[in-house]
Order: C-alpha cells, then structure tokens, then sequence
C-alpha cells in the first residue's frame, strides 16, 4: 500500500531528483574533457604515428623524423631518479607508519611531507639548480635532473607506502611481535611482504609522475637537441645532458618553426599515451589486490 | 622487549642472534629514521638554496623589496631602465588562478557531493579511474592543449584577437585542479559519520536535503581544505600557463586578454638569465615569493583539516 504524494512531498522529490541531476553533469563534466582531448590528440597524431616515430631521430632541424633520443633520455631520468626516490620514500613511510610516535617532531615530519608535495614544480627547478648544478658542481647532467625529479616525486611514494603500510591488520604485527621478534624483523618478515603490492603501485605512480615533469629537467639537465643514432640503446653518459620526452613536446609546440603538422601531436600522444597506461597498470594492480585480499 | 632480557625458566641454551645481525638491524633502523627526517631536510634544502641564489641581490642597497612586490614594471633587460617589479606577475597569477577556481571549485565539489552521496558503488568506482586518469595528465600536455585545441576553439567562439589569454589558462587549470577537490573533497564527506545521515533520513529528508543542510556543513573544513589545496595547485603549476596564457607582463583587463603569470615568468626568461646576474637573482627571488605562497596555501589546508579531526 502506498500513501497519496502530498505536494510538500512532490516538491521535495522534484528537488531531489533536480540536485542529483546536477551533480551527476557536474561528475559527467569530469569525464568528457578526458575523453575529447585523448581522442582528438590521436586523430590528429594519427599520420605520424607508428614504430618508425618512436625508433626514429628528429631530421630536418626537427621538422621530421621521431622521438628515439628524447625517449630514452625520459627511460633514463625516471629510471635513475626511481632507482634515488624509491628506497629513500619506502624507509620514510616505513618512519612514518612504524616508528614515529604522535610527537610534534613527527608532525613536522608529516607536514614537511605535504609541503614537499605541494612545492611548484619550477621552484623545485630553481633548487635542482642552485644545489645540483651549481653547489654540488654535477654541472647540467642526467644526474643533476634525475636527483631533482627524485626529490619532487619523493612524496607520491610516501604517500602510498603509508596508505599500504596501515592497511596491514595491526594483529598482525602483534602476533609477531609476540613470539619475540623485533621491529625490524617483524616489519621484514610480517609487514613489507603484506603490503609490497601497495608500495608497487606507489613505484608505478612515480615512474608516471616523473615522466611526465618538465620544468624540473629543462633548467637541470635536459636540452633542446642532441645527437644520436637511431635506435641506440645507451646514448648518454651519467654526465651528459639527454633530451626528454616532455621537454622535447614543449620545444616543437613552442620553439621550432615549420614543423610537419601531425609530429607535435604526436610526441604528445606517445607522452600522455605512456604516462596513462603506466597509471592504468598501477590501477589495475591495486583492483586485483583488493580482490585478492583475505583481511 | 628483546627476547635476551624476557625472564624464562631455560637460560642456558637458549639461541643468541649473531652480533651481525643485531649490529644490522641498528644499522637499518637508523637509516629508517634518517629517511624519515629527510623530509624536513629536502624541504629545508629547497628553501635554503633557492634563498641562497636570491640573497646578493636582497640585501644590497638599491634593491627595494617594495618596488620588487608592489612595481608593474618588469623591464629585466632594458638597456637603461631595469625594474624588477613582480605586481604585474602576481595580478596574473591570482586572475588566472581566480578563474580556475571559479570553474573548479563548483564542479569540483559537485562531483565529489555526486560521487559520496548519490551514485551506485560501480559508478564511483569507475568515475575515480578517470579522476585519476585526469590528474596524471602531464602539465605539458595540458599546456600543448591549450595552445592548440583550446586557444582555437576560444578564437572562433569569443572573436578574440589570440586565443592564448586567462580564459585559456583558467579553464586548462581548472580541468587540473578538479581531481584534488574532488578526491579531497569525497574524504571530507566521507568522514562524516554515518549517525548524521541515518539521523537526517528519518527524519524524513531527501538525499539532496540531507546534503545540504547536514553533510556539507558538517563536513565545511574537509571541503575548504580541498578548495585550499587546489588553489595550491593551480598557483605552483607552471608549464601549463607558460603556454596556454600568452606572453605579456601587464595587468589583464579582462579575461580575453593575455598575462604572464609567477611561475611562467621564472620558466620563461631562467633560461635567458646569465648566471649570478641580477636578473637571474630576482628570478630565485620570484621562487622563494612562490614557494612562501605555496608553504602557506598547505600548511593552512592541513591546519583545517586537523580541525576537524579533532572534534
């Protein structure tokens, strides 16, 4: 049995219905702009792209040609800075989530975690280059650039250790600690091989992050053109300054006339193409974790 | 408690841990403890260095700190002439970081009130794939956006002489601000207890009523922190605006017409700026002006939040 609406009822049902609406295009407006701006970038890279784009050198003062010297120079800065950033941001979280007693010490430490997040990211340029360049006399180099992008990333890999780390049952811990293990022992034999999914997916995240940063290595280490053969894998030297991916889409966006129509466009798909599978992949990481869960 | 000092009733034969692996165990926790207090340096060190590169500039004489925040004129290369005044720059950067968020902040929370309170598990689920999607876009590639696509688009649709203007840096920014407030914004409703909605429901309100007049007020230092860090977002973005805002140091008449802003400045002209010189000094200056800004847009965000924790 269902009573008769009252029109105090109706009204309050037609704003309802009206509010939700609303939101959900205001949720919808999210959506659209992703798929529009991928889908119109790839009809217009479309002539350009292919494995000849990716292996390929830029010819013809970068008019022509493809990307090869600009992507291996992004593999080898993200690589290094990860191989920096990785291990420094894991022992942090594991501070942060196992050590740290809720001191205003340690909430200086967690509020210097925040700001390091929220520095622009040409301020952490500024400081690439007033500590890598010139203080530490790295001199514009892979290693200057790949020490800056580490520090800038640094944050995204403790934010998502931390988040792994607490998600491991606290029963856990005292199960262990409880037949005599240490801290140590029981974060190393209980708590790391519970959670090492999560930190996997906060690697990932930094491999993304970092790809993708431009302002950080255009003023550290990366420039606008160098030479190299074609499909070569180890161009560059630790002290040698590389091209990168990012760098490279701003200088033929902004710095190179007559380029061929569809190559800036097309550097940018390879880019934003790389940078959204290596998060799609860190996605579906932390889904099947979720299912495979039994606490 | 370590198991040597635990009393038990067999203390002869009881098996001791090898000297090295104790002596390790120390070894890695202190390099557990160093990785924490890092942080605090790394932040430290950015302050210090970028201050280090400002200061011969700072305090000589004829440097004015007021003329440095209050002067339009920005001639850093002029033959006879040279101004380093940064108003015009500031005046960039909150027009552009204003429109944004005039974009952003609606929709930002729109979306975040859509995804807490109104859709199905499968759809929230999905709509924060693409939230994160959104936000792992590269500056570069929103900055490549806006110069091509979106400064086309605003020719033809608003009949303005360049398409590369505030309105093109707002919007670009805005898209890049909304997957901060939305997600930040989704934990603060989240955070309300769900006492206050089984309350609000049987009282007979609607979802919408119940938003309203009990979630968003109950939730209003989680929605402002959200707010507080896309405004962080948006004034720290910096390849973005170098290409989707045009080049020109003025203050902006209206939002068709190009600007520089803070952070595009120092992207633009670090290159040009011999090292040491007074220009490339300023340009550190800038930096450290940018990186107070930011420091306090955060450290404000995190007190609100703490606010709410604590009640």
């Amino acid at each position: 049995m269902r009573f008769a609406r009252t029109p105090h009822i109706a009204r309050k049902e037609r704003a309802e219905a009206a509010a939700k609406a609303v939101f959900a295009l205001m949720a919808a407006a999210m959506v659209v702009p992703l798929v529009l701006i991928v889908g119109y970038l790839v009809y217009l890279a479309w002539p350009s792209l292919g494995w000849e784009f990716l292996v390929d050198v830029p010819r013809r003062g970068m008019t022509d040609g493809g990307i090869w010297p600009a992507f291996v120079g992004t593999l080898y800065l993200v690589g290094i800075s990860l191989v920096v950033s990785a291990p420094i941001g894991v022992l942090a979280a594991v501070y942060l989530n196992e050590y740290a007693k809720d001191n205003w010490f340690n909430r200086m430490v967690h509020l210097a975690v925040i700001n390091l997040a929220g520095v622009p990211s040409i301020v952490h340029a500024l400081f690439g280059l007033g500590a890598f360049v010139y203080a530490a006399h790295l001199g514009y180099s892979i290693l200057s650039a790949a020490l800056t992008l580490a520090i800038m990333t640094l944050p995204v890999i403790i934010a998502s250790t931390r988040e792994a780390l607490a998600s491991v049952p606290m029963a856990f811990r005292e199960a262990c600690w409880n037949v005599g293990a240490t801290r140590w022992q029981t974060i190393r034999a209980v708590v790391l091989p519970n959670s090492i999914s999560g930190i996997l997916t906060g690697v990932i995240l930094q491999v993304s992050r970092a790809a993708g940063e431009t302002a950080p290595v255009m003023f550290t280490g990366a420039v606008f053109f160098k030479s190299v053969e074609r499909g070569e894998l180890f161009p560059y030297g630790l002290h040698e300054q590389c091209m990168a991916l990012s760098m490279h889409l701003y200088t033929l966006a902004t710095q190179v006339p007559n380029v061929k129509e569809s190559l800036p466009y097309a550097t940018a798909v390879v880019l934003l193409g790389s940078v959204l599978l290596v998060n799609a992949a860190a996605i579906a990481l932390r889904v099947w974790l979720r299912g495979r869960k039994k606490w | 408690m370590s198991p040597e000092d635990a009393p038990g009733p067999a203390p002869v034969s009881r098996p001791q841990r090898p000297r090295w692996a104790i002596l390790g165990e120390r070894a890695i926790e202190a390099l557990i403890r160093l990785s924490g207090v890092s942080a605090i340096l790394f932040v430290a060190a950015i302050f210090f260095f970028v201050l280090r590169e400002a200061a011969p500039v700072v305090f000589r004489e004829d440097f004015s700190l007021g003329q440095f925040l209050f002067s339009t004129e920005w001639y850093p290369t002029s033959a006879n002439n040279v101004r380093y005044g940064t108003l015009a720059l500031t005046v960039g950067t909150l027009s552009v970081t204003a429109l944004a968020m005039a974009l952003a902040v609606p929709f930002g929370l729109g979306a975040a009130i859509y995804l807490s309170e109104f859709c199905a598990p499968r759809v929230r689920e999905t709509l924060k794939v693409v939230i994160e999607l959104l936000s792992a876009i590269p500056s570069v590639v929103w900055g490549f956006v806006g110069l091509t696509v979106m400064s086309k688009l605003i020719v033809k649709l608003t009949g303005a002489p360049v398409g590369v203007n505030v309105l093109n840096g707002g919007i670009i920014l805005a898209l890049m601000s909304v997957p901060v407030i939305v997600s930040i914004g989704e934990d603060a409703l989240k955070a309300v207890p769900d006492s206050y909605r089984e309350a609000g429901l049987a009282l007979g309100a609607t979802r919408w009523q119940l938003v309203y007049r009990v979630l968003v007020p109950a939730a209003r230092n989680g929605l402002l922190a959200a707010v507080l860090l896309g405004v962080g977002r948006a004034v720290g973005e910096t390849m973005a605006v170098l290409m989707a805002t045009g080049h020109a140091v003025h203050i902006p008449a209206g939002i068709l017409d190009s600007v520089r802003t803070l952070t595009a400045n120092i992207a633009a002209e670090l290159g040009e700026a011999p090292a040491g010189s007074d220009h490339y000094r300023v340009l550190f200056l800038t930096g450290t002006l940018l990186f107070l800004i930011t420091f306090a847009v955060n450290l404000t965000a995190d007190f609100v939040v703490r606010g709410i924790r604590r009640k």
